[in-house]
């Protein structure tokens, strides 16, 4: 169903990958694939997860930007502290939208900015004293929060600062959990690692501090794990789990607490979303506290219906006759929204370019409206997402890992997709060459877009970007004139 | 040797090497009787593993000391 032929693909990708030093060429070469849905392991067709190349535009972030932003940032009656200087913090302030209830400043402190402010002194004598001092001085101005986190930044492992005794001092001092997260931003080659660093600081640190304590469960307990609240999208799969019968304990981590976080080994399963940045303490709690994990997509009534079953199939039957009730509830619904836009957007293409997770999962919404995906990669998947990723594209599609700015741009000016579904990086490029763009780690500044709510919300945002009728005036009138004249004069 | 997990996946066992963030299903398994457990695994990526024979674990994932056999696969 796919516009082009593997060998057009293929061909495609050695002639953008012309202008490179053979070098370059030879490692580019291997991040960039037409996809072959036969192939069960991706890495007989792509590469990832390898360091970005010098000289490349590359739009990954650091493992800071995965620890402090992605996963711990979002904890909400926690304060994170940037330790280091002061831009990594304040350049990356309040920008995720991840929505939460609360007082900011009192109970809450998600959009602000705690920074130890390094100088010149402390990277020579050290920081740990700012460090004990900074957070003694949060006890005193914030007595509300449930605790800190120390998020290194680059200076910290580079001066060999020991940030986890002096959080253990602070901790035993203010009585509050104190975690100390060996993130700084030189490790590993993206976002990725800081992912995993931030989840293994969880483990050693969080998670395991209320075994042996009981508290009130029931047999219809989940987690919640991987989904960061982006425009409220945890809240609009939390009410379709309630409605399930299901009883939500913790949000991992979008509009999360630490509590929550303590409570979650109690749970009976950990529903994964973002499997890329959560995976590892899915698999940690399933080999320590035997929970099972699922992975769901609720992007799309096709996807979120698939998943809601699945998800079913792990309880008793009063659980999947609420999910059938529940799906039937909603099918009108959705039959309107389908019945509004797909007329308006069936057959047109879009190229992804997200983080993650979002380059597959969101197919399945683009689909429901008729819409197609002709290219879609990731900025810093490994080839566990690739493997997952094959399977949900059409054969002979474009797959890019890592892809450069150089790459994307003459990709998208041959493919010459309806649409582009990328970051802000890339948004006013594709605008500028007439192509409408829709952020799609952020949404846009709009949101939810998971679960039956989302898809409303989904479906009419992807119109809008496509119908706007700016695109249609990129010709100035003055060249417009001119270019009637000369179809005139031939 | 590295610490890997071995998971009961949808179709079979899977293989998981937390540092290098390594999925991969079992291919075959040298020992895969209740006394004895383990030996030679063979990865679907084409690489080799061995982990000493035990008896079998009662549940699934483990965390297990692992060498590698052969040379690194991607």
């Amino acid at each position: 169903m796919s516009t082009m032929t593997r060998e057009e693909t293929e061909a495609l990708i050695a002639e953008v990958l012309e202008v490179y030093p053979d070098k370059a060429k030879k490692d580019r070469t291997k991040h960039l694939a037409a996809n072959d849905v036969s192939v069960e392991q991706s890495k007989k067709c792509i590469t990832s997860n390898r360091k970005s190349l010098p000289g490349v535009m590359t739009i990954r972030g650091c493992a800071y930007a995965g620890s402090k932003g992605v996963v711990w940032g979002p904890i909400k009656d926690m304060i994170h502290i940037s330790h280091g200087p002061v831009g990594c913090g304040q350049y990356s302030r309040a920008g995720r939208r991840n929505y939460y209830v609360g007082t900011t400043g009192v109970d809450t402190f998600g959009t602000m900015n705690f920074t130890s402010d390094f100088q010149e002194k402390d990277i020579v004598f050290g920081g740990d004293k700012k460090l004990a001092k900074l957070i003694e001085e949060i006890e005193q101005l914030f007595p509300l929060h449930k605790g800190i986190s120390v998020q290194s930044e680059c200076p910290i492992g580079l001066i060999g600062d020991d940030i986890e005794s002096v959080s253990k001092k602070a901790s035993a001092a203010i009585e509050k959990p104190v975690i100390p997260v060996r993130c700084e931003g030189f490790r590993g080659v993206s976002q990725s690692l800081g992912h995993h660093i931030a989840n293994d600081a969880i483990r050693d640190w969080v998670l395991d501090k209320r075994d042996g304590v009981t508290a009130d469960s029931t047999p219809y307990d989940v987690a919640i794990i991987g989904d960061y609240n982006i425009g409220g999208d945890a809240w609009a799969t939390r009410i379709l789990l309630e409605e399930m019968g299901l009883r939500v304990v913790a949000q991992w981590s979008g509009d999360g607490t630490i509590a929550e976080m303590m409570n979650t080994p109690k749970v009976k399963l950990n529903l994964l979303h973002c499997y890329r940045s959560m995976n590892y303490i899915s698999r940690h709690m399933e080999e320590k506290y035997g929970i099972p994990y699922l992975e769901y997509n609720f992007f799309g009534p096709t996807k979120i219906i698939e998943s809601c079953r699945k998800i079913a199939a792990f309880f008793d039957d009063t659980v999947k006759e609420k999910t059938e009730a529940m799906i039937a509830h909603y099918q009108p619904m959705m039959d309107a929204i389908v019945a509004k836009y797909k007329p308006r957007l069936q057959g047109k293409k879009v190229m992804l370019y997200v983080g993650g997770l979002r380059p597959r999962h969101v197919i399945g919404a683009y689909e429901d409206l008729g819409m197609e995906v002709i290219g879609t990669g990731y900025e810093f998947a490994h080839n566990d997402d690739y493997d997952r990723t094959i399977k949900e594209m059409g054969d002979a599609t474009l797959l890019y890992d890592d892809v450069t700015g150089f790459e994307l741009e003459e990709f998208v000016k041959r493919l010459k997709p309806d649409m582009v579904g990328s970051g802000i990086k890339e948004k006013y490029i594709f605008q500028k060459m007439g192509i409408p763009l829709r952020q799609m780690h952020s949404w846009d500044y709009s949101g939810p877009y998971h679960g039956y709510d989302g898809f409303a919300i989904f479906a009419r945002d992807m119109d809008i970007a496509l119908s706007n009728p700016t695109f249609k005036n990129l010709v100035p009138p003055w060249k417009k004139v001119e270019a009637e004249d000369v179809k005139k004069a031939a | 040797m590295a610490n890997i997990m071995i998971r009961q996946g949808e179709k079979g066992l899977t293989f998981y090497l937390p540092k290098r963030d390594l999925e991969a299903s079992i291919e075959s398994i040298e020992f895969d009787s209740p006394e004895k457990w383990g030996g030679e695994l063979k990865l679907d990526n084409g690489g080799s593993y061995y982990i000493d024979p035990i008896a079998k674990p009662p549940r699934l994932p483990i965390s297990l000391r692992a060498k590698r056999l052969g040379a690194a696969e991607d």
